[in-house]
């Protein structure tokens, strides 16, 4: 469900959704909350998978877990090659657990985030549960 | 597929909770 602001057609609602700059994307639940605020300019694949990363992260905060998972798996296999895809193998991991309740889980993380993520924050967030 | 925009806050928001969807917002400043 899309919403359109123009800073000369709708300038309060820059002030309204804190948007102090353009390009600014938001993604808010259906009750109105924020869960992804995407700024500045983004090529075509990096920023679908932001906006993907965004549902998923609804999905989380709605503690549907396998739905989350789900979507947070999307992004990987679609944009494996994403600024993105850490970030969704992290939160795939954590909801997955969630899920679960299976630490184990989470101990798999820092094994996939090896190789071509290992530079990422999000392996850096996820080395603290290596085995 | 051309994109449906809505351009009133209140009423995307009303939308999105009684279909219970997201709402993605779009801030421009870029020329008409």
């Amino acid at each position: 469900m899309p919403l359109e602001a123009h800073i000369k057609e709708h300038p309060a609602y820059f002030h309204r959704f804190d948007a102090l700059w353009t390009p600014t994307v938001l993604i808010l639940d259906s009750n109105g909350v924020e869960r992804q605020r995407i700024e500045g300019y983004l090529p075509k694949d990096e920023f679908r998978a932001q906006l993907e990363l965004g549902l998923a992260r609804v999905a989380f905060m709605h503690k549907r877990w396998a739905d989350a998972e789900q979507r947070y798996t999307q992004v990987v296999e679609r944009y494996p090659d994403s600024k993105a895809a850490p970030e969704a193998v992290y939160w795939r991991g954590v909801s997955r657990y969630k899920a679960t309740n299976d630490h184990t889980v989470l101990g798999q993380v820092p094994e996939q985030l090896k190789g071509e993520y290992a530079d990422s924050v999000w392996a850096l967030k996820a080395s603290v549960w290596s085995h | 597929m051309a994109v449906q925009w809505n351009k009133d806050a209140d009423a995307a928001l009303a939308e999105a909770k009684a279909a219970k969807r997201p709402l993605l917002v779009d801030f421009s400043a870029a020329p008409a």
